[in-house]
């Protein structure tokens, strides 16, 4: 009853093209926009800040650049937390070689930083695939680390290999090092996260995202209706690694302040994130959102349930915690194979014939 | 988007709920899961019963009670920074986190927040500056000092060290690369030739590490480990026929956990040691009347007189001293971080205290002040013997090798100090 498009009469082809072309999700787009840019940043706490809420976004920003590569142009690829570490790396360097440099623009160079190295490690992608280029992708992962354990350049040869982000502002505001507020920090990944949603959705709508669609759903026939494999594939890992990149620098100057590539960028968070798009939704950037929500929320919502209200020991509750988040990725699957953005899909479909379905 | 919300709103609501009396907290960033558990649950139930003892027995510190909040890091830096700030807000008075990555976390963090770290024993050696860091401890030995004392012992026994070769087999991590320098400096000094040879997380597959130096044959191995890996270094060692007398872990590898795996095959091994051995102190008496028997042991109560047990109570020791010297600075019971910061400054650890305490020579005497935050750097030499099944103490707390350090401390932490624009000075 509340949620149909009978009535609503487009009178332009951008009308009838636009992203939410339902007034209903029009105006709930909105309504999460404003409660997210004009409320949520004067209650934020410093916990919700740092342990709920920049993640999140970070890690959505991680699994749009995912899924525009693996849900989008169907190139698997296990090399994120590799590409996350190239741009943190070229984040801190960036940072600390040019202290005058704006702290977006540091991000946003990282990001173009990572496009390259992304491109780079993409080239196999036109000769490989499926299996064979996760495994290629892995030895990406495995080597950036490598680069970034070994090469005392990149961590401007400090005693321990850590990177420390320094202070650094934005229109005289501090958004990294240990004195920023949390608002701050919030606000900051908020702007990047919806200008990279922003992007990527209309990329994906346009020329270039039916190319990559094309590639991802039959090849050989994308290329004999005249898609160039080589230009698609490399824009797709270029674009996804450019949004990894943005990622991983948050994840290093505004998130953490402080990491070590071994584990901050190990293999486990190319796993993350690979289980985000998964549970999310492939080739879905609200699934990104909701898989980015499901995995890193859930874990702290369960840890705070079983420690703070019930009182459990912290071993037991972290041990529930790995089989309660295991268990509902299982039956989330098993529901619903192409993730919750499938899921969400279907409600609104039972939801525009609501409550006469026949 | 759901999930956001609902999570936001439990979270919320359950850092809202937090009680408001006098109480001494001590957040404990423990981590019973994962490959570094055999070192963290010890160490976590040492620390805790060592803070139940002092409820139990003295009725708290100045007759505030004691309040551990434990939280489970899993070794994990990022689970690390949420369980800082789920426990910062609660009153924390002195972060031990027990990881070095989780320590670079917090020295920025705790600093600008206004609560003392206590790395003992790991963290950045280089906050042994307090004009630098005046928030982080690390008395009363750290990584630099542990090279050194190894080093040390190594050169007395070899009668020089000259033109010989000492491999260190370390953690892939900020951990295991903080000694790399000192050792290089000591390299010059004493003319050896020093191998590197890295065992990535966690480190329980070092096949090919060991296989290299069966190869280049060091003279020495220096063991730079944490968890499993120890387990893994020391029975690889065993299999390669290394002599395990002229191998020397740091004091993280040095448990009874790394070396039982291994069985009589690791008879000899020896290890730097913070702390006494055992439990032949009048301390463990009391625990066993007022915690044990009263069924207040945290954990499964297994772990009392291991060496990382040992190592959290001596830890939990030092925290309350501290906050005894704070409270009879400030003439308060009831203190805030800022003023047990002033009792960490202060602090002066002698053998009379250590007696009262009922630990005789459990670890070494030592005074801290703000230009050292780093203590004197003792460290004594065990051994472990298979056939009892314990360990030694074969050569007692010495001093290391300052000459070297000294320097290398001043210029990491002038490094740190540009970096953040932090003009070195007391407070």
């Amino acid at each position: 009853m509340l949620y149909r498009e009978a009535g609503e009469f487009k009178t332009s082809y951008s009308d009838d093209s636009q992203t939410f072309p339902i007034t209903f999700d029009r105006s709930v787009f909105y309504i999460t926009l404003i409660i997210a840019f004009a409320v949520v940043p004067f209650f934020v706490s410093s916990y919700m800040a740092n342990a709920v809420l920049v993640p999140f976004l970070i890690w959505s920003i991680v699994a749009i650049g995912l899924n525009i590569l693996t849900g989008y142009c169907g190139q698997v690829s296990l090399g994120t937390g590799g590409f996350m570490a190239v741009g943190a790396y070229a984040c801190y360097k960036l940072m600390t070689s040019f202290p005058d440099l704006n702290i977006f623009f540091s991000v946003l160079l990282a990001g173009v930083v990572t496009a390259f190295v992304g491109v780079l490690f993409g080239l196999p992608s036109l000769r490989i695939k499926g299996f064979y280029l996760a495994v290629a992708t892995l030895a990406a992962q495995f080597f950036l680390v490598w680069l970034f354990n070994k090469v005392p350049w990149f961590y401007n040869y400090s005693a321990s290999g850590q990177i420390t982000a320094p202070e650094r502002t934005l229109f005289g505001i501090i958004i990294t090092g240990p004195n920023t507020l949390p608002w701050a920090k919030y606000l900051f990944c908020l702007m990047i996260v919806v200008l990279v949603a922003l992007v990527a959705r209309n990329l994906t709508r346009g020329n270039l995202g039916r190319k990559w669609m094309a590639i991802r759903d039959m090849d050989i026939a994308a290329e004999i209706i005249g898609v160039n494999p080589l230009t698609a594939k490399l824009s797709a890992f270029a674009v996804s690694s450019f949004f990894i990149g943005i990622g991983g620098a948050l994840f290093f100057s505004v998130y953490l302040g402080a990491v070590e590539v071994g584990e901050a960028f190990g293999i486990n968070q190319s796993f993350i994130a690979l289980f985000i798009i998964i549970i999310g939704g492939l080739g879905s950037i609200f699934g990104s959102f909701v898989g980015a929500a499901f995995i890193v929320l859930m874990p702290v919502l369960l840890k705070n349930i079983m420690v703070g209200v019930l009182e459990w020991p912290t071993d037991i509750a972290a041990h529930f915690e790995f089989i309660i988040v295991g268990g509902l990725i299982v039956t989330f699957l098993i529901l619903e194979p192409h993730g919750l953005a499938q899921l969400w899909r279907v409600i609104k479909e039972k939801l525009r014939l609501w409550p006469f379905p026949h | 988007m759901k999930l956001t919300k609902l999570a936001a709103i439990a979270a919320v609501a359950l850092t809202a709920a937090s009680p408001v009396m006098a109480e001494l907290v001590f957040p404990s960033l423990s981590y019973r899961t994962g490959a570094y558990a055999v070192g963290g649950i010890p160490f976590a139930d040492g620390y805790a019963d060592y803070m139940t003892l002092v409820n139990e027995r003295d009725g708290g510190v100045g007759g505030v009670a004691t309040r551990i909040l434990e939280c489970e890091t899993g070794y994990n830096t990022a689970k690390g920074v949420e369980c800082y700030e789920a426990t910062k807000g609660e009153g924390a008075l002195i972060y031990q986190p027990l990881s070095t990555g989780i320590t670079y976390q917090l020295i920025p963090k705790a600093s600008a927040d206004g609560i003392p770290v206590h790395s003992m024993g790991y963290g950045r050696t280089s906050a042994a500056n307090g004009k630098v860091f005046n928030w982080i401890f690390n008395y009363p030995a750290n990584y630099w000092t542990g090279a050194s004392a190894a080093i040390n012992y190594f050169n007395a026994e070899d009668g020089g060290l000259s033109g010989k070769k000492v491999a260190l087999v370390y953690h892939n991590s900020g951990y295991g690369k903080e000694p790399i320098r000192t050792l290089e400096e000591l390299s010059k000094k004493h003319g050896y030739e020093l191998m590197l040879v890295p065992v990535d997380h966690p480190g329980q597959e070092q096949k090919s590490q060991w296989l290299q130096i069966r190869q280049q044959k060091p003279d020495y191995v220096l063991l730079w480990g944490w968890g499993v890996m120890n387990q893994v270094a020391i029975q690889e060692a065993a299999n390669i026929r290394f002599p395990m007398e002229n191998m020397m872990g740091i004091w993280w590898s040095g448990a009874e956990a790394d070396v039982i795996p291994a069985g009589e095959a690791s008879n000899g091994y020896k290890a730097l040691a913070l702390t006494g051995v055992g439990n032949d102190y009048p301390v463990f008496a009391d625990i066993q009347k007022y915690v044990v028997d009263a069924g207040k042991a945290a954990g499964a109560g297994d772990q009392i007189g291991t060496v990382p047990y040992n190592r959290g109570i001596y830890a939990a020791m030092l925290a309350v001293e501290a906050v005894k010297v704070a409270q009879a600075m400030h003439s308060t019971a009831d203190i805030t971080p800022a003023m047990m910061r002033d009792g960490m400054e202060n602090l002066n650890i002698d053998e009379a205290l250590m007696t009262a305490l009922g630990m005789p020579n459990f670890g070494p005497t030592f005074s801290v002040s703000c230009e050292n935050h780093g203590g004197p750097g003792l460290a004594s030499v065990t051994q472990w013997d298979a056939a009892a099944g314990k360990w030694n103490v074969i050569a007692p707390f010495a001093a290391p090798d300052m000459d070297v350090i000294g320097p290398l401390i001043a210029e990491d932490s002038a490094a740190f100090a540009a970096e953040n624009n932090i003009t070195p000075a007391c407070k």
